[in-house]
């Protein structure tokens, strides 16, 4: 790593002032991405804010329309929470998948979106359940937070505050991991509630999109068969040496068929 | 049994350490005001070396100093040396271009090495070394070996005609084609064997410290081999007399060869501690490991199998291309010639066998021996062209194994490419690997599977190889430029413990524990008494190291050969003590004993009178118990057996779950059976990895795209299923006292094949018949869609 000032800050508003006085500071949440990212010298910031010492911003609380997560609330509390398997047990299903023991336990939803990995997962659960983004400044709807490959709508001194789900009536998440890394080469979020019929595909393009063709077939008929002849566009799908962009549109309609087959469980 | 004794599954004494991090990893030493290494390395695959400026790095905070490949050439020091030479055709040796440990002239692949920054902590090292200036002139790469063979493709090594290191080859070309023009039928398959990175969980890394005072080099090196490295690095690099060069092997977290060769490091960590006058230490981060560590496979092969209308075998033929990299890596020609073509006879009776190895450079990281080293590789080939012969002639893939394998009665048995197999009951395995398998129920699983839209497939791999190496004399016809004997001193203390001085070394294997069982068998003391040694040449006699599947049949009858000394004298001090002819003395667990008679005394009574020796033959006999062996092996040891591998494909995503997967192992004599069910299941992990998950892949600038796990797959214990294995005692090996043939290594020869065979046996429903490894479902899936449209 090259040096940098270390703060471990109490407060949102002391991170954030923190953060405009530093030369070229980040944030970071539970450091499985940034920390790799400065082991090999690919980023140089003059300072590192740590928000792991902000209480406010851990924790999950439920109630009978939605479930609220705690940006610093780590993956591993949120796959084992009862609550959240009881009322969204989908959402505690892909916090199960991400990474492995250990990133779970450190990796943070706040951090996983902030950061918009094209492969991260939840991104899919934010658009797939229509969830409200909250942060120092305001509130994003999901829709509108993701927008572009590792590009969302939080200005530079914004943190994540918290996350607000709302409960659908039937809803699954299905992954298919690439086999080395066991990020998402397509994960695909399927849900139906009172924030409509909504299939959100991670992993597969740049960034999380919603597959309006499967939505307009399930918002007909909520069934797997609705949706297996629908062709995804190859066109602006990843493609690397793991999977190509054929492959991955292939994946998105068997994952939505799964997903759909689950949610009906 | 008595705990302890041979053939019980005793926990491994070193793991009370490996497993509470007490373990003593080179990186876990440090000396008083030691300087750290950072290496500069390549990021492109092929330029020349315009110029290299490090006065601004020399002034960064904490350098000591910064040595360049212009500083490695002025003290002409020797290139890093290759242990075997291969002769080819019309006796052409193969080249052999200068390998230095810092480049000057250019660098040849990603990862080689430019300069060394020494400096007060690794970070400084680190921040330095961004500031050297290097002017590189980019030049093409040649990154395949289709590339590096192509007319008028850039050379690798300036100072040679082309790209090939070597042509050579085994066997009577026109014999082979005359039988091939006349056979009933002939199976074809063009075969990769993929690149892949051995990834052993501890990083390479090396700690030099030079003794002014006594003109003496310490180098703690993470290596199988300490007396080899010693002996090629003081000889052939660096002008250190052995006397002065101490080489310490300490724990060693895994090698699987990739840790047998000497590496650019040692030297130049060895060759700078005298200039800097203080220790070196140098800790490979895993990016390291994934360029520089010598990779593995990387063959091209065409195989034929010639067969008679009955599905006998009639003749073999087969062309390789054989990867090596930028350099020759200490071993690596050995490894695609008499590591490979002498195996391609199998558990056959083919009785005619041609195989040309082309061996080429090429701008990509050396390649050398990864367990197996060569017999995946051979394996690979013959029992993918039988399960395909099965197919194209409706011989059911069993039934032709038996037709054509070698009987029991036939053993001793000399096959057509130098190797004479000494014993192996090949039935015997297969019998047992189908019965355990239940290959007879494997119809009614597949119906059952393809119920749920699922593609079944079940394929065999029946093996034999070549380990315990090697007989030297043998080794050196061939082109070895080393011994391959082994060597231990057996040391029984005053009081009774003994201590084992191998010259084996462990970094896996358990030999803490299974020599120390083969010493309380052999002498007849608890297990507990017994410690064993190995890693440090100032304190163990020459010994070749640990590779090749060789520390128990080589290194284990030394060690057999030592008590036997030991024995020999004891009688001679019993018969003294017992008043009796030493003829009369018998000895038998611990204890010697007047045959005939209750006269006896105990080795402990032995061992103390060796060292107090009041009531002594002092005329005839020295004082003390103490005796060495040096064991040359006979021939190799030849493990065999049947491993089958069953597979379920989902053809939505090309997934392939690996089902169940059974080894019938014949390993000779067993000693810890724990152990060996260990090394068997870490081999066949590493084997199935291979067939299934991992690739070491390049681009077409040579630069290396899967250098981290993130796109390196290497396979976790959710992959694969829990394995039945079994072993078969009846065929001990016949020419070491122990009658043991070695088992490190199986698991990876056999389960490339096995898996991949099953693979096909699931696609081939579906009109496919190929398939390179590793079998992806990315690479599955796209089969799948070519054979539909």
């Amino acid at each position: 790593m090259y040096d940098f000032n270390y703060e471990k800050a109490t407060s949102v508003d002391g991170a954030a002032s923190t953060l405009s006085g530093a030369d070229d500071g980040k944030f970071m949440a539970g450091g499985m991405t940034l920390l790799p990212t400065l082991k090999q010298r690919l980023a140089m910031p003059s300072d590192v804010i740590d928000l792991g010492g902000i209480p406010e911003l851990v924790g999950i609380t439920v109630d009978a329309s939605s479930v609220t997560i705690g940006a610093m609330t780590p993956h591993a509390v949120v796959h084992a929470s009862a609550d959240v398997q009881k009322a969204i047990p989908a959402l505690a299903k892909l916090a199960g998948l991400i990474g492995d023991p250990m990133v779970r336990n450190r990796g943070t939803i706040g951090g996983s979106i902030s950061n918009n990995d094209p492969a991260a997962d939840y991104p899919s659960a934010v658009v797939g359940l229509g969830a409200t983004v909250h942060t120092t400044k305001r509130e994003i709807a999901g829709d509108d937070f993701f927008t572009g490959m590792f590009e969302t709508a939080l200005e530079e001194d914004e943190i994540v505050t918290k996350v607000v789900f709302p409960i659908p009536e039937k809803a699954a998440y299905m992954k298919f991991p690439n086999p080395a890394s066991r990020y998402a080469v397509v994960g695909t979020f399927v849900s139906q509630g009172p924030q409509g019929t909504r299939v959100a595909v991670t992993g597969a393009g740049p960034c999380v999109f919603r597959q309006s063709d499967m939505e307009a077939a399930l918002t007909s008929s909520f069934a797997p068969e609705s949706v297996e002849n629908i062709k995804q566009d190859d066109e602006d799908m990843n493609s690397d040496i793991h999977a190509s962009a054929e492959y991955r549109a292939h994946l998105v309609t068997i994952m939505a068929k799964r997903a759909v087959a689950e949610a009906n469980g | 049994m008595p705990d302890g004794s041979i053939g019980t599954p005793i926990k491994r004494r070193e793991d009370q350490r490996f497993l509470t991090g007490t373990g003593r990893y080179v990186d876990d030493f440090n000396r008083p005001g030691q300087t750290y290494a950072w290496m500069v390395r390549s990021s492109v695959a092929h330029a020349k070396i315009k110029s290299v400026d490090t006065s601004k790095a020399e002034a960064a905070p904490g350098v000591v100093m910064i040595l360049t490949g212009a500083d490695w050439a002025a003290d002409e020091v020797g290139g890093l040396p290759c242990g075997w030479q291969v002769i080819g055709k019309n006796e052409i040796p193969m080249h052999e271009p200068l390998h230095p440990a810092l480049v000057a002239d250019k660098v040849r692949h990603v990862g080689d090495n430019l300069a060394v920054v020494i400096a007060e902590t690794k970070e400084q090292a680190r921040d330095a070394a961004e500031l050297i200036e290097f002017d590189l002139e980019e030049l093409p790469a040649v990154v395949s070996m289709v590339d590096a063979a192509a007319e008028g493709a850039a050379l690798v090594h300036d100072d040679l005609p082309s790209n090939l290191c070597y042509d050579w080859e085994i066997g009577v070309k026109d014999e082979v084609d005359a039988i091939f023009d006349k056979a009933d039928h002939v199976t074809k398959l063009d075969l990769i064997n993929n690149r892949l990175v051995a990834n052993p969980i501890e990083p390479r890394a090396a700690l030099a410290e030079y003794d002014p005072a006594g003109d003496h080099y310490t180098l703690h090196t993470t290596s199988q081999n300490p007396h080899v490295i010693r002996l090629l690095m003081g000889a052939f690099v660096l002008s250190i007399p052995e006397h002065k060069l101490r080489v310490v092997a300490p724990d060693v977290g895994g090698g699987f060869g990739t840790k047998i060769y000497h590496y650019a490091e040692e030297a130049i960590l060895t060759w700078a501690s005298k200039k800097v006058r203080r220790p070196i230490k140098w800790t490979a981060d895993r990016s390291d490991s994934f360029m520089t560590d010598a990779q593995g496979r990387d063959h091209v092969t065409t195989g034929e199998l010639a067969l008679d209308k009955d599905g006998h075998f009639l003749g073999l033929r087969v062309m390789t291309n054989a990867n090596m990299g930028g350099y020759l890596s200490t071993f690596a020609p050995a490894i695609p010639t008499y590591l490979y073509a002498t195996l391609l006879a199998g558990l056959y009776k083919t009785p005619a066998i041609y195989c040309c190895v082309n061996a080429w450079f090429t701008n990509t990281v050396p390649v050398d021996a990864y367990r197996g080293a060569g017999r995946p590789e051979a394996c690979y080939l013959i029992e993918r062209l039988v399960e395909q012969a099965a197919r194209e002639t409706g011989i059911e893939k069993t039934e032709i194994r038996r037709r054509n394998f070698i009987a029991v009665s036939e053993m001793p048995y000399q096959t057509p490419v130098a190797l004479e197999y000494d014993s192996g009951d090949f039935i015997r395995n297969l019998e047992d690997g189908l019965e355990a398998s239940d290959y007879n129920g494997f119809a009614s699983r597949r119906a059952d599977s393809e119920k749920n839209g699922k593609l079944r497939g079940i394929g065999l791999a029946t093996y034999i190889e070549a380990c315990g190496i090697a007989p030297s004399a043998v080794a050196g016809a061939l082109g070895a430029r080393a011994g391959l004997f082994e060597s231990a001193e057996v040391r029984v203390h005053p009081t009774g413990s003994v201590t084992v001085f191998t010259g084996s070394h462990q970094h896996g294997q358990g030999h803490e524990t299974t020599f120390a069982q083969l010493v309380a068998d052999g002498l007849g003391v608890s297990v507990d008494s017994v410690e064993v040694v190995h890693g440090d040449t100032d304190r163990i006699q020459f010994g070749m190291g640990t590779y090749g599947s060789r520390s128990l049949a080589v290194g284990g009858s030394a060690i057999v050969k030592a008590m036997d000394k030991v024995v020999e004298k004891g009688k001679k001090i019993a018969a003294h003590l017992l008043e009796a002819s030493v003829d009369d003395i018998e000895f038998d667990a611990g204890t010697f004993r007047v045959s005939g008679t209750d006269k006896e005394l105990g080795i402990g009574d032995i061992a103390l009178t060796a060292y107090v020796p009041h009531n002594y033959p002092i005329e005839e006999l020295e004082p003390g118990l103490d005796e060495t062996a040096f064991y040359d092996p006979k021939n190799f040891t030849y493990p065999n057996g049947c491993h089958v591998a069953e597979v379920e494909i989902d053809p939505e995503t090309g997934v392939v779950g690996l089902c169940s997967f059974h080894a019938i192992d014949d390993f000779g004599k067993i000693i810890n059976p724990m152990i060996v069910e260990g090394q068997v299941h870490g081999g066949l992990v590493q084997g199935i990895g291979q067939a299934l998950m991992e690739n070491c892949e390049y681009d077409d600038q040579g630069q290396l795209i899967t250098g981290s796990f993130n796109d390196y797959c290497l396979p976790r214990a959710d992959d694969v299923p829990n394995f039945v294995v079994g072993t078969n005692e009846g065929a001990p090996c016949t020419h070491n006292p122990l009658g043991v043939k070695g088992c490190g290594e199986a698991g990876t020869i056999g389960a490339g094949a096995a898996v991949t065979n099953a693979v096909l046996d699931a696609l081939g429903t579906r009109g496919i018949h190929d398939i390179d490894m590793p079998a992806t479902s990315h690479k599955v899936w796209q089969a799948l869609q070519q054979s539909n449209g």
